[in-house]
């Protein structure tokens, strides 16, 4: 079945007017005070001229509303009610033994941020000399492949959450690999939100590089320590240079409570290979940008996901693989599962520009919802520019087969573990497309658990 | 064992099984045979709990038990068995996790232990022997992908390892080959025993000659017109079904 599409869309400018969502809550404007007021970090001169300018484009922005195209199934009033401030240090002092619990049974090396901030005495690093450099993005500033990468490929005035990361961000993660190495472990990236105050946000901002012929596997979790309407803004940079592979496994386990605003943005040299997997099952309202340009010949990208919701979450994915050059491949691949009135958003963009000919590009969204409340809002949207390509796209919504089910029943298999078994093979169907094995057992365990709390 | 007296059913409204009584005892083979659309099928997907299904009128017991009440779990896990004549593919669930699984329910239900891994995978290769099974096919999915004939002798194989008191053998020679007919006749054969029963369903008689009925039902427009000796299959061979409708004056019934 392939649909390949040739269409010119003119879309409308985008309303870019400070449009409040929330009557009752605060200004942008005013959100953009409280957190230049508590910025008083010292950054270099070039780094400086990125946050003023990405400071002037989110006064600019305003609020995101539904009015906007990019956000007409996500409501994101909820977030915006809050009083948006940014996360302090928390002053308790964690140990190792309590995260534990966050472990996600790999052997890897860590870096931990608790409310956004670093905790070197809970990492555990590399060894020096193995081409792994692994550090906080603060303490990394002065590195001239920072400066060269950092902000440059995400863009800082996509909406006003990016705009508000690139201005304010209090830390993040640096990672880099060198050309022609191999990471000897995964690198976990573990960000704990802890702060129990409403609006408290954790602005984390994460720079990942690879080398040329390099290859890496990073892991970058985020969790709860506690319930709260706390807010994570996570932005992560990969660049791939010439035949690096990277393997980038976001899972997203905040709080009930929580909201999670994520944008990860790869970019993408000749015949690299990256593969993106979203595990989300966590947080109030949940928006997540996975987003790579192929910038040249021979670059393939994966973009797996798979979100599960219950009760009255909202879990937002928009993909974007920008097919810039010719030759290259990508391949989506998201499954949602959705209880309860929860509310699921996916939309996979795919550009194909003019000068990407032989593109081969694939997208598959499969949605299961389990009950009559639960709803899916599924938008594949192509723009092919060239000619000689390959796109294929589909997205489905679906129940359980009770065909099947009624087959593992007349084998002795109750009702409800029926249903169980059959919703675990329809996110194995996801999970078994992760290349860190350790990771994929134990998101397997996660996954049951919380089939458990969503009572599933 | 199996007690049906005057059972009714029918899909939408529609009847299709229409004063249906059999008796099957412990130790026994009874084979169900009849043309197309007489009902056959639907007669083991009631046994076996489909809901699709409704039963308008008359009674089951299994062993003494209501088996028209029952889930179709709880029949499972009282020891009837259905081979599927089309089993159902269930992509990403593995073949070894699930059999695992409906083992040692049924065994719960018996008051068994649960099997560990380990006896589990005992068992396993005692009964892949038994149907020439490739143990490789367990690995993965259920039924995914396996060609018509590997489904087939799946069924049989989770009957084996089930080890249930009543077998519904639901057109098990269907798209089975000679060779694979004989393997999977075989294996049925190796489970009969004097404490068990099988109910084997077929619309040719070939499969007859493999596992050998002790008594023949024909059924015919929902209701079994004519029980004999395994002779009677032969005779149904060489004559088709015809003369049995014209001797029992069904025509124009329905």
């Amino acid at each position: 079945m392939i649909d390949t599409l040739k269409e010119r869309k003119t879309s409308p400018a985008p309303e870019r007017a400070g449009v409040t969502a929330a009557a009752d809550g605060p200004e942008a404007q005013a959100v953009l005070d409280a957190f230049a007021k508590a910025d008083t970090g010292r950054f270099p001169a070039w780094l400086r001229e990125i946050r003023g300018a990405a400071r002037a484009q989110a006064g600019q922005l305003g609020f995101p509303t539904m009015g906007q195209e990019e956000w007409r199934f996500t409501n994101m009033a909820p977030l915006l009610q809050l009083p948006l401030h940014p996360a302090e240090k928390a002053p308790l002092k964690l140990t190792r033994r309590d995260l534990e619990r966050f472990d996600l049974g790999v052997d890897a090396h860590r870096l931990v941020f608790v409310d956004g901030h670093f905790c070197p005495d809970l990492c555990s690093l590399p060894e020096k000399g193995n081409g792994l450099k692994l550090g906080n993005l603060l303490g990394n500033l002065a590195a001239p492949e920072v400066e060269k990468h950092l902000a440059r490929h995400a863009q800082a005035d996509a909406n006003f959450f990016t705009a508000l990361n690139t201005a304010f961000f209090q830390d993040g993660a640096f990672v880099s690999i060198a050309a022609g190495q191999a990471a000897p472990k995964p690198v976990h990236l573990l960000f704990i939100g802890a702060s129990a105050q409403a609006g408290a946000t954790a602005l984390s901002r994460n720079l990942i590089l690879a080398g040329s012929g390099a290859r890496l596997k990073v892991i970058e979790s985020h969790v709860g320590l506690s319930d709260g309407a706390r807010v994570t803004n996570t932005m992560t940079e990969l660049a791939l240079g010439p035949e690096a592979e990277v393997e980038h496994c976001k899972v997203q386990q905040e709080s009930a409570s929580a909201f999670h605003v994520a944008t990860v943005q790869a970019a993408q040299a000749k015949d690299s290979r990256w593969t993106s997997h979203s595990i989300a099952t966590g947080a109030r309202l949940a928006r997540n940008q996975i987003q790579t340009r192929l910038e040249a010949e021979g670059a393939s990208a994966i973009l797996n996901g798979l979100f599960l919701a219950d009760a009255d979450q909202l879990i937002d994915h928009h993909t974007v693989v920008d097919h810039a050059k010719p030759h290259c491949e990508s391949h989506e691949f998201y499954h949602g599962i959705l209880a309860g009135r929860a509310h699921g958003v996916f939309n996979g963009k795919i550009f194909v520009r003019q000068d990407a000919q032989k593109t081969n590009a694939k997208q598959t969204n499969r949605n299961l919802l389990l009950s009559d409340n639960a709803m899916i809002d599924a938008k594949p949207q192509l723009e092919i520019f060239a000619d000689d390509v390959k796109c294929t796209h589909g997205a489905t919504v679906g129940q359980l087969n009770d065909e099947a089910i009624y087959y593992l029943r007349t084998r002795g298999i109750g009702l409800a573990q029926a249903r169980r078994m059959l919703i675990q093979a329809f996110a194995s169907g996801v999970l078994e497309r992760i290349g860190i094995e350790a990771l994929r057992a134990r998101l397997e365990e996660v996954l049951a658990e919380r089939f458990k709390t969503a009572g599933i | 064992m199996l007690e049906i007296h005057n059972l009714c059913a029918g899909v939408d409204g529609n009847p299709i099984l229409k004063d249906l009584s059999l008796q099957v005892k412990t130790g026994e083979v009874h084979a169900i045979m009849g043309p197309n659309g007489s009902g056959k099928s639907t007669l083991a997907q009631v046994l076996a709990g489909r809901s699709d299904y409704e039963v308008t009128g008359g009674t089951v017991t299994f062993n003494g038990v209501n088996l028209l009440e029952m889930k179709p779990e709880d029949r499972a896990r009282a020891g009837l068995f259905l081979a599927f004549q089309y089993p159902v593919e269930i992509p990403g669930v593995n073949s070894t996790v699930f059999l695992k699984a409906a083992l040692n329910e049924c065994r719960k239900a018996r008051g068994e232990e649960e099997l560990d891994a380990v006896e589990f995978l005992d068992l396993v290769k005692q009964k892949t022997k038994l149907l020439e099974l490739d143990p490789a096919l367990l690995s993965r999915s259920v039924n995914e992908g396996f060609s018509g004939g590997e489904k087939k002798r799946n069924e049989i194989f989770q009957m084996a390892v089930l080890d249930p008191k009543l077998a519904i053998l639901d057109e098990t020679d269907s798209g089975l080959d000679i060779d694979a007919l004989k393997v999977v006749a075989g294996g049925v054969n190796k489970l009969r025993r004097p404490d068990n029963a099988t109910l084997v369903i077929t619309h040719y008689q070939r499969l007859l000659n493999y596992i050998v009925p002790d008594i023949v039902h024909v059924l015919v427009q929902g209701r079994i017109v004519k029980s004999g000796g395994k002779e009677l299959a032969l005779e149904l061979e060489e004559r088709g079904y015809d003369w049995v409708l014209e001797a029992v004056g069904s025509n124009g019934e329905r």
